[in-house]
């Protein structure tokens, strides 16, 4: 009977281990909401092409942070904008030398109906009630969206029709609705969608919206969360990011 | 109001406007639903007793979802709000009323149900054999009668109404001194890291909901005390 | 239907629960509706009231129509009060809140008016006292004083006395054999305590198993030897007679029934009162010839009227009081030993032994 137990346990072990290549891990990394859908098949890849686990967590940006900073058990931070990884490392929760930029997004004015392809002007001529934008506060792509009006020099007058969504899929969840006739979304979430108006938001308009990787302080033994960064440089990686609608200038 | 900056007031007085009307409503609509459930015999009751309770089980994001949706353009809400000359109930005080009302109705309903069948059948029925219409033994036996329920309902009705949160984030459009109520407000000076202010609302919510539940073991007493 | 004064029919199913009652009762005094646990009793009364449905009614009172195949009067819209089992008091309201719960909606002539419940129901030191407060006679003192105060046409009373302890019963009797005699209302009074039936009712109906075995006037039902009632061991007779006279020294009255005389022990009694008589059958006994030098004080000529056997070796008879069995009837037990000995039979003249007749208690001190 001893030697049946045995035989079970090690046919158990084997039998679990022989599905992962050697040495398979797995690490937790926080990211931006806006990257969701670019993230979840960027995560596929490095599965396929490491056996590494990418485990991923999505919140506005400054969201996370708060959490990073209260110990979440984040590993790598995938950030909306330069500011939050940066603010990590000088709380010296993450480490400097591994930060680059992994994405540019881009801005984009959406509408469920063709209006928002009308750009600028449709800004201007005001014919709507609702205009949805990101919390300015806390997602970048919100801060965008604000800093876009005020050079239109539409900020104040638009004022009274702004409503804030807690986190750009919120944002774009307004539009969707039809409950806010414009929303101020990234590119990336409208990029695989042919329904609806939209209109490419001229870089001039606002400041770059880089967005950073940073590997934290818990992330640093872990092998599995080093090759994920080095994944995110990697080419094909870079072709998936940019399929979905972000610019990826070369690593700083 | 007492010195205080505006992004601390504002949101405060907009949270008991909200919760009182709210609060008030449902005393209204929970219950003509409550007195039904409890006195009704048909099959098909428990299932009404368990959409009235589906916000108790559903969490606020999902409700929120559909919520936006009915008081879009696609939904009713639209159509309400054409009356006005508005596209929507969302981003507005009378949308959150309504999704208030819709989050809170099991916790008035249900106190009021408990009150209405700890009765029993037997005061309507000495009622009505002295004289009483339904209407006027309604009034003058069972409502008296069901006054901890009614209490209770309220005071709970009212908490929960102020604690609200992933709801009014997703129906608000968190426009201040309209939709940005206190649970919003403090949410946002803990993303902006604003820690004095985030303090002090979040110290006042707590001091508030420990009056709550004081007043509610207090009702709760002296309904024992009236049973006995 | 005839044009008697309380007309009711009732069919209905409530699980393996069949009823099918019909009766009649006068429009005046107490009629009892008797029988055990389970017989329906509370449930024709409910139906009555209104207070249940019963799928087929016809329910009539001095003509008014409350029920029949085409119409239901609701309960609020009769003229009914009701006595609950249990007082059901409103307890957030005080006992004069509660008097005056049904005075307000109510229409007709007022029975009786507030102060006149109050004081013959005792009721005065209670008046802002809470439900809650009041001991179970108190409470259903309350109760028949609201109902009394909600100008019924009729009196539903469903086991008064059933829910309190003895002390609490003797204290309301005397009340409610008051009401009786003060008020004209006719009163339905549900009970499976024969004792207070003997006590205040005047027609009874029996009821068994959802169905209506008898009904009539009650001496008349106590000695039918078609019913129940005469095999009961402590079977009896409700006679009600007139005093006509009180000997102060030995404590005796002389009350005078159809047929015949009973010296009864009593502490006080008026000449030309009614009082209630009751006397058990195995307190009677029988002899063929009147005996001599007893110390029985009643003994009374009668004729057998029937006869049933009552038990293995025991015999109840049906007597008629007087010469010639005219008068009241009463019971009497006997060993079947003695009647076969004796060869009694109906139709013999005998002198009945009537050792324990006892004055119904009467309510003494209050007015």
């Amino acid at each position: 009977m001893r030697s049946f137990a045995q035989a079970m346990i090690m046919a158990l072990i084997l039998a679990l281990t022989s599905a992962l290549p050697a040495r398979a891990g797995s690490t937790h990394v926080a990211v931006a909401a806006n990257f969701m859908q670019t993230a979840t098949t960027i995560a596929a890849a490095f599965k396929a092409a490491t056996g590494h686990k990418a485990v991923l967590s999505f919140g506005a940006s400054g969201g996370l942070f708060m959490q990073i900073t209260q110990g979440a058990p984040y590993e790598i931070l995938l950030s909306a904008d330069q500011d939050w990884p940066r603010k990590a490392v000088e709380a010296g929760l993450a480490l400097g030398e591994t930060r680059f930029t992994y994405a540019i997004g881009a801005l984009v004015l959406w509408s469920r109906d063709g209006r928002a392809t009308l750009g600028d002007e449709a800004l201007r001529a005001g014919d709507f009630r609702k205009i949805a934008i990101a919390n300015p506060a806390s997602a970048p792509y919100g801060q965008a969206a604000l800093e876009t009006l005020e050079a239109l020099k539409l900020a104040a007058v638009l004022a009274p029709k702004i409503v804030q969504g807690a986190s750009i899929a919120q944002t774009f969840q307004f539009a969707e609705t039809g409950n806010a006739e414009l929303a101020f979304v990234a590119l990336s979430q409208v990029i695989n969608r042919t329904d609806g108006g939209r209109w490419l938001v001229p870089q001039s308009l606002y400041k770059p919206l880089l967005q950073d990787a940073v590997l934290l302080n818990t992330g640093q033994a872990n092998d599995a969360a080093g090759a994920f960064m080095a994944f995110l440089k990697s080419p094909p990686a870079r072709a998936l990011i940019q399929r979905q609608g972000y610019e990826t200038g070369g690593a700083r | 109001m007492f010195g205080l900056s505006p992004d601390i007031w504002r949101p405060i007085s907009l949270t008991l406007e909200l919760a009182s009307l709210t609060t008030v409503i449902l005393l209204v609509v929970a219950t003509p639903i409550a007195w039904w459930l409890a006195r009704s015999q048909s099959w098909w009751s428990e299932i009404v007793a368990s959409v009235v309770a589906l916000p108790l089980v559903l969490p606020p994001t999902v409700l929120g979802f559909y919520l936006l949706v009915m008081l879009g353009p696609d939904g009713p809400g639209g159509a309400i709000a054409s009356l006005w000359g508005a596209r929507t109930l969302a981003f507005s005080f009378t949308g959150l009323v309504i999704g208030s009302v819709i989050y809170s109705l099991p916790f008035v309903v249900q106190p009021i149900r408990n009150a209405f069948a700890a009765m029993g059948d037997r005061p309507m029925e000495a009622a009505a054999t002295l004289r009483a219409s339904p209407w006027r033994a309604f009034w003058r036996v069972a409502v008296p009668l069901a006054r901890p329920g009614f209490l209770t309902g309220a005071i709970l009705g009212f908490a929960h109404t102020v604690g609200e949160f992933g709801l009014v984030l997703m129906i608000g459009g968190n426009i201040p001194g309209v939709t940005k109520v206190l649970s919003v407000a403090i949410f946002d000076f803990v993303e902006t890291s604003r820690w004095p202010e985030a303090h002090a609302l979040a110290a006042g919510m707590v001091v508030f909901s420990f009056v709550v539940i004081l007043s509610m073991s207090f009702v709760e007493k002296r309904m024992g005390r009236l049973a006995s | 239907m005839s044009d008697a004064a309380i007309s009711i029919s009732l069919r209905d199913q409530r699980g393996a629960f069949a009823l099918d009652a019909s009766f009649e009762a006068p429009g005046r005094g107490v009629t009892a509706i008797y029988g055990p646990s389970g017989s329906g009793k509370t449930t024709v009364l409910r139906c009555i009231a209104g207070l249940h449905r019963a799928a087929e009614g016809h329910v009539a009172i001095k003509g008014d129509v409350w029920q029949d195949g085409a119409s239901f009067r609701p309960v609020h819209l009769r003229p009914i009060g009701y006595v609950f089992q249990e007082a059901s008091l409103f307890s957030h309201l005080n006992v004069r809140g509660n008097l005056l719960f049904g005075a307000r909606a109510a229409t007709g002539e007022p029975l009786l008016g507030f102060d006149e419940a109050v004081s013959l129901l005792g009721l005065a030191p209670l008046l802002d006292r809470a439900p809650l407060t009041l001991s179970g006679g108190e409470r259903q003192r309350v109760a028949i004083g609201r109902a009394l105060l909600s100008r019924p046409r009729l009196l539903l009373m469903d086991e008064p006395l059933s829910a309190l302890d003895r002390a609490a019963r003797e204290e309301i009797l005397p009340f409610l054999e008051q009401l009786h005699e003060r008020l004209s209302l006719p009163v339905l009074y549900v009970t499976h305590d024969m004792s207070e039936v003997e006590r205040l009712a005047d027609q009874i109906i029996l009821m068994e198993k959802g169905r209506v075995i008898g009904a009539g006037p009650l001496a008349q039902m106590q000695s039918d030897p078609a019913l129940p009632l005469m095999g009961a061991r402590d079977a009896a007779v409700s006679l009600e007679g007139e005093v006509i006279a009180f000997d102060q020294s030995y404590g005796l009255a002389t009350l005078e029934v159809a047929g015949g005389v009973f010296l009864v022990p009593a502490l006080k009694a008026q000449v030309g009162e009614r009082r209630r008589l009751r006397i058990l059958a195995g307190d009677v006994s029988l002899a063929l010839a009147a005996p001599m030098g007893s110390t029985i004080v009643n003994i009374l000529p009668a004729r057998v009227l029937d006869a049933r056997q009552s038990g293995e070796h025991q015999m109840t008879a049906v007597l008629g009081l007087g010469e010639d069995g005219e008068g009241v009837h009463l019971l009497a037990r006997v060993t079947r030993r003695s009647w076969e000995q004796l060869a009694l039979a109906p139709g013999l003249a005998v002198h009945a032994q009537v050792k324990g007749a006892a004055l119904t208690p009467r309510h003494t001190g209050q007015s």
